[in-house]
Parts: structure tokens; sequence; C-alpha cells
């Protein structure tokens, strides 16, 4: 064998699945198909949201569901028989879905007829936050048992998220969570962000979220 | 106010595979470019904000790479440090993970700033025979 050289790389590792991601983007904005990733950590409330969300919308949007948190309470079947397009993914014991996994979703799920899908990525607030899935837009929950601290904690989610949906308020009187010093360190760092306060078990701001989303939706389709 | 007890520490270790597995496709790709023979070192820059652990890169590298010609090979990980840009002065600083949520430039006093690096996920070179 030869003497040691050194050869220059210069590879982004992620730049696959980053390639991946903005080809499925641009596909589904082709098909006029929003794509919304629902991100946060196990129990705070996604499957809760995303019930809330059909209830609020399926009569004026065709929607899907892209089940992928395999902790989760719901599944795909459950989310099928209110009348929503649904997709289990097999995760496979995975931290985060990456743009492949919801490529094969998207696929078996014969989408392009949908309006909005919405996937429910696995529940943890580190690794999701690392992999663009090909949504055009990022969601998170926060629920207010997990603390106000969380931003200190994971940075990135916060920052790469386009809306921050607190859920649990109604536990705000039961904690010492203080909600001005949570939106002080979400604006720090990601000023563009939208924050949205609600208690999916008794509907305060759910109407908000709902119409967030649906104005969300209509300047995507105006695109 | 700080939460319950956190549970991300047991749960994440899978993150590491499928970066070490993308590594082991780029730098394979290249040796096979460069009509080497053997990968003992490989250089990579991850960013201060990752939460990748170098042990645990190390230990699914091994073994993705057991048969192939980067087998043995090491993983020599620079940390790139988060650096912030004042959404105020335009000054630039570096700071700690933890201190992301409630940034205050050394400048000018003002809040919140703009990420310029420390999400690096990068092969910078390696080194074969």
């Amino acid at each position: 064998m030869g003497p040691v050289r050194l050869i220059e790389v210069k590879e982004d590792i992620l730049s696959d699945n980053t390639k991946l991601a903005a080809d499925l983007r641009a596909g589904l904005s082709g098909e006029k198909t929003m794509l919304l990733n629902l991100m946060s950590s196990p129990g705070s409330g996604k499957t809760t949201l995303i019930l809330n969300t059909i209830e609020a919308l399926r009569d004026e949007l065709r929607l899907g569901v892209m089940e992928a948190d395999i902790e989760s309470t719901v599944d795909a079947e459950k989310v099928a028989a209110k009348g929503v397009a649904a997709i289990q993914l097999r995760t496979g014991g995975f931290c985060h879905l990456d743009a492949a996994m919801v490529k094969q979703g998207l696929e078996a799920m014969d989408g392009g007829h949908l309006d909005l899908i919405i996937i429910e990525n696995v529940g943890n607030l580190v690794c999701p936050a690392e992999f663009d899935t090909g949504a055009h837009l990022n969601a998170m929950i926060l629920s207010v048992p997990e603390g106000d601290d969380k931003p200190l904690k994971y940075p990135l989610m916060f920052s790469i998220c386009d809306v921050l949906v607190v859920n649990k308020i109604d536990y705000l009187s039961l904690s010492d969570f203080d909600m001005a010093a949570l939106k002080e360190r979400v604006a720090s760092l990601n000023p563009r962000i939208e924050i949205i306060e609600v208690s999916c078990r008794t509907g305060a701001g759910i109407p908000e979220w709902v119409s967030w989303l649906r104005a969300q939706w209509r300047r995507f389709r105006e695109n | 106010m700080r939460g319950k007890s956190d549970n991300e520490a047991a749960s994440n270790k899978m993150h590491e595979l499928p970066i070490t597995e993308s590594i082991l496709n780029i730098v394979l790709k290249h040796a096979a470019m460069n009509d080497a023979h053997k990968i003992s070192a490989i250089h990579l820059r991850i960013g201060a904000l990752s939460e990748l652990e170098d042990e645990w890169l190390q230990k699914y590298f091994d073994y993705l790479s057991k048969g192939t010609i980067a087998e043995d090979a090491k993983l020599v990980i620079v940390r790139v440090p988060a650096k912030i840009q004042c959404r105020s002065c335009a000054y630039e600083y570096e700071a700690e993970k933890v201190m992301m949520a409630e940034l205050v430039c050394p400048a000018c006093g003002g809040k919140g700033g703009n990420l310029i690096s420390g999400r690096e996920y990068y092969i910078k070179e390696m080194e074969v025979q």
C-alpha cells in the first residue's frame, strides 16, 4: 500500500437529505398540496391537536395525516375512520423522519389530490430539528408541564419552526410556568415565529390555531 | 420553572446512525474516485448546536464500516462554535448552546441574533492510502 495521502472531501453530510427534501417540497407545491411537519416531545398533544384540526377543517380541505410517532395513541386507522387519508410510517424505532421516509409515505398515500398533509413526527425535540422532511411549514408544540425553559435546552427546534403551539394552558394556574419568559426566549431565537396558546382539552385557542393554518394554506395556494 | 425530568437521553441515541451511514457512503464514494485502498482517518466539522456525541458516532461507524476499506478509520471531529450576528448592530460573537435563547450582544446589549455558524455537518477531508 502506498503512502498516506490527504483527500479533500468538502461535502455536507446531510446534503442527500437536503436535496431530496427540496425536491419533495417542489413536487408538492406543483400539486398544490401543503405539507406541515408537526414536532414535539412525547405527550405534548400532537395527536390531539391533529384530531382537533381534522374536526375543524375536514369540511373545507382535503386532509391527510402521515403518522410517524410510534408512541402515538391514535393510529392511522383511527384517523382514517374520520374520513381522512392516513398512513402509518414504519420508522423502525428511529428518532426522526427524514425526507426518504416521507417520500415513501407520500407514494403509499397517493396524496396528490389532497390540500393539506400533516406529518406527526417522532416525539422528541432534538433529532427532528436536524432533518428537513420536505415540509412547507414546521410546527412545534410545547406543553405547559414541560416547562418554560425548553428553548434553553433545544434552541435549534425553536429556531427552525414557523409556529409554536403552547398547549395545556389550562394547567397554567397549577404551575409556575412563565409565559412572558417563554415568549422572550423564543423571540430571541426566532423573531418570525408565531406563538399560539391553546388547550386541546378545553378547546381554548383552537380557533386561533385553525385560522392561522387556514391563512397559511391560502397564502400557499396563491403562490 | 424547570420542566419534568427529560427522557430524551435514552431515545435519541439512534440519531447518530443515519448520520454515520451518510458519512460512510460519502467517504467510500470519494475513496473510489481517488483510487484509495484504505481510509485511515476522516476529518469532520460538526456544529456546536448539534446533539451528536463523538463516542456514538465512532461506535456506529466501526459497526457500519466493517468489511469496507473504511474499517478501523478514526473519526477526527472538530466542533464549530455557535457564532451569532447581533440583529441590532451586526456585531459577531460566539455563544454557548444554553445561552442561545437569552442572547445579549456584548457590543450593544441588543437581544437576539442570527446564527452564522454552529449547525455544520461537514466532511472536510480524509487520510487514505
